[in-house]
């Protein structure tokens, strides 16, 4: 599976992810040394290749791959220009031709790191894409999950907000009850999407209900633009009715941990208080995040790259 | 003039209720005897053993491209794309460049066809000026110059106004008004049916509720106005279930569906590929079989292929900004023979929808093989199977979601005016 790179979740099995999470484990090591420095991917290429503005992700992976002394080179064509001027596979097949070892891909339509992937030998590391997946970020949300609370298997998973929009839900979603999380989602009937049931989760319109005995509260992020509109009135009701606060968190489990992968609209999706302090984790996964990527770096960088057989091939 | 002796095949022509082993004779361009054991040694001689013989196929639907976009075909590829699929008779929609809404464009198209196409080319003229929905286009003086219909394909004229006077104003022409029939407001940034699949796919969904929306409307409109209504690339369930309906309380409403809303579901979406990214999209597994019911008891007359060319770069892109649209022409034939082979329809019901009826919902003179007729005609292998190559056919642009792909059923000569103007050895033969 994770031979040719990591495009989403729904394409790992259970092994994938576990055998991930334990690579991960070991780079928070190295993370946490005085020297930050492993030589493990020394004389090898990285390209953060980002249509989309992400600072955090792009950030994330960079360093992630520094520390592994892997060179990392961003590479960040405006997306709105990019689609007039150069085609999405041009700028695949020009940096192929620079012999990258893994191309970390972020863009603001779902399917392009997998169109990119097609034209790539090397491997294409999904950091986003639309409002498809983001697997990177799901796996480090189980990262810190597992790590609080020792497991997923058996867990109530709640996420809230605009699911509709949100790759990050659909990757948690997967990734979550993969590893045998019951996972709930819950937002306004205009932010969950059609038959969001066959993802394999329980939809809630109320949050209380949602929240009630679970174990992880996971907010995302809304984007400002979409709360005040076709599909939510304002920020006043949103944060009303779907802002996760300490009153609404006593529905869920006495030990339930706040998540939210961030940058957080203080006073929307979570109050202010909540943002700061426990049960909110959400410096955790940022940390996690590092040692995450390592990880997935690591396992598809590092190796040898298993070229396609002449049969696989035509 | 020449005679041609098309000679054993099976011959189906579904508008004299024939199906049997027998000869065609074709004179002076036109029909003049279907019967067993024709003596006519002085004409020239088709051997069609152990093949199917129908009528030429009439395509209610087709982007040509020409004037304005000959990068992504022209009246010759295209027609010689037709010639190459079996389509004897084009229709070919006004979304050109300039747009075919007035009648020198009209004019043009037609000269252009004289010239350069194997196959015949039938104009369907624009239904507002610019397909901007506000100004009805001069219907009287488009059908004067050679439009068969009326269309602002690739736009709804969502202005419900407008809507009705086109339908009522088309009757004094005595022409149907083809229509796309989506909800532009709800349809909104969508680009794949909304569904699981979309959600999946994290990419803006497409409701068929936005195509059921416009067809109850245009249908309402259609009542009121007694104009004829042709629904175009009928996708969704609720839309067969209306027009049902409506042909039921004696409503003048003929509706289309294309080869791919056939055979294709949403599913096909999944590698992100754009030449599964359709305008309407490809819907649910439901959608398909009620389009196939809705062919096979005669609620949807026609298959047309919406043949949409564009160029390799165009669709190169993000699927969000992908032009909609794939190729038909040349991959029609063995795509829907796949019906028969599933016994979804029988062969007569196929053939019909590729020949006397859409040649009946356009008032042409096409589609049936009786004394006087034109020697429109196509003969087929419906077994021999095939492997497309978009780069090896006809047409300039290679949009197909079977490229690469085996197809079963081949044609193999294909005559215009009893001339022939495709032969699957010897390719597209200009007269």
């Amino acid at each position: 599976m994770m031979g040719r790179g990591l495009l989403g979740i729904e394409d790992l099995d259970r092994d994938d992810i576990e055998l991930i999470l334990e690579t991960a484990a070991h780079m928070k090591e190295v993370g946490e040394r005085d020297v930050k420095k492993v030589p493990t991917l020394r004389g090898r290429t990285i390209i953060n290749l980002f249509f989309e503005s992400s600072t955090r992700t792009r950030t994330s992976f960079e360093i992630a791959g520094k520390r592994l002394s892997a060179d990392v080179v961003n590479f960040s064509p405006s997306s709105s220009s990019l689609s007039k001027s150069e085609s999405i596979i041009d700028t695949a097949k020009t940096l192929d031709a620079m012999d990258p070892d893994a191309v970390v891909v972020r863009h603001k339509v779902a399917g392009v790191p997998k169109r990119i992937a097609d034209e790539l030998e090397a491997p294409v590391i999904n950091a986003g894409d639309g409002a498809h997946e983001h697997p990177t970020q799901a796996l480090l949300d189980l990262m810190t999950v597992v790590e609080k609370k020792g497991r997923a298997d058996g867990l109530t998973v709640t996420i809230v907000g605009d699911i509709a929009h949100s790759r990050v839900a659909r990757s948690n979603i997967y990734a979550f009850t993969k590893m045998g999380a019951e996972v709930r989602v819950a937002g306004p009937p205009t932010m969950l999407p059609a038959n969001v049931e066959s993802l394999g989760v329980k939809a809630f319109g109320s949050l209380r209900e949602a929240i009630d005995g679970a174990d992880v509260v996971m907010a995302l992020r809304i984007q400002r633009e979409r709360l005040s509109g076709a599909i939510m009135p304002s920020v006043r009701e949103y944060h009303a009715t779907f802002g996760v606060d300490r009153a609404k968190l006593r529905f869920a489990k006495e030990d339930a941990i706040v998540m939210h992968p961030g940058p957080v609209n203080r006073g929307v999706e979570l109050s202010h208080d909540l943002t700061d302090h426990r049960p909110s984790v959400i410096l955790d996964q940022v940390r996690n995040g590092v040692a995450l990527r390592m990880a997935v770096l690591y396992l598809l960088a590092g190796r040898p790259q298993p070229r396609p057989t002449e049969e696989e091939d035509s | 003039m020449a005679r041609v002796l098309i000679r054993g095949g099976r011959v189906i022509d579904p508008a004299t209720n024939r199906d049997e082993i027998a000869d065609v004779l074709l004179e002076d361009g036109r029909v003049v005897s279907v019967e067993s054991n024709i003596d006519a040694r002085d004409a020239e001689l088709v051997d069609a053993a152990g093949l199917w013989v129908t009528p030429g196929f009439v395509d209610l639907h087709a982007h040509l491209r020409e004037p304005g976009q000959e990068y992504k075909e022209d009246i010759a590829s295209g027609g010689s794309a037709g010639a190459a699929g079996g389509f004897t008779s084009i229709c070919c929609m006004a979304n050109t460049d300039p747009v075919n809404d007035d009648p020198s464009v009209t004019e043009y198209i037609l000269d252009r066809a004289r010239h350069e196409s194997p196959v015949r080319i039938l104009p369907v003229a624009a239904a507002t000026k610019g397909l901007k929905g506000e100004l009805i286009t001069e219907m009287s003086a488009l059908v004067e110059a050679g439009a068969v219909a009326f269309s602002d394909d690739g736009k709804t004229i969502m202005d419900s106004d407008m809507q009705r006077r086109v339908l009522e104003y088309s009757k004094m022409v005595d022409r149907p008004v083809s229509v796309h029939a989506e909800d532009l407001t709800l349809v909104r940034d969508g680009v794949v049916n909304e569904g699981p699949v979309s959600t999946r796919l994290g990419l803006p969904g497409n409701p068929a509720a936005a195509e059921t929306i416009s067809v109850a409307r245009d249908i309402h409109l259609a009542e009121i106005t007694g104009g004829h209504l042709h629904v175009g690339h009928v996708s969704t369930a609720g839309a067969v279930t209306l027009i049902r309906e409506a042909r039921n309380r004696g409503i003048h409403v003929t509706g289309e569906v294309t080869p791919h809303h056939l055979v294709l579901t949403d599913a096909e979406t999944a590698g992100y590929d754009t030449n599964t990214k359709m305008s309407p999209p490809l819907r649910s597994a439901a959608d398909v079989d009620a389009c196939i019911e809705g062919l096979a008891d005669g609620t949807l007359d026609a298959i047309a292929t919406d043949h949409a060319p564009h160029a390799v770069h165009e669709k190169d892109v993000e699927f969000t900004e992908a032009p909609p649209g794939v190729l038909g022409l040349e991959t029609a034939l063995p795509v829907v023979l796949e019906l028969v082979r599933s016994g979804r329809l029988s062969p007569a019901q196929l053939i019909a929808a590729l020949t006397c009826n859409p040649a009946q919902v356009f008032h042409l003179d096409a589609g049936r093989l009786v004394r006087g007729a034109p020697g429109d005609v196509v003969i087929f292998d419906p077994e021999r199977r095939w492997t497309y190559d978009p780069a090896k056919g006809y047409s300039k642009s290679r949009n197909s979601p079977w490229a690469g792909q085996e197809m079963q059923g081949r044609i193999e000569t294909t005559l215009v005016a009893g001339v022939v103007v495709y032969h699957v050895d010897r390719g597209v033969l200009h007269p």
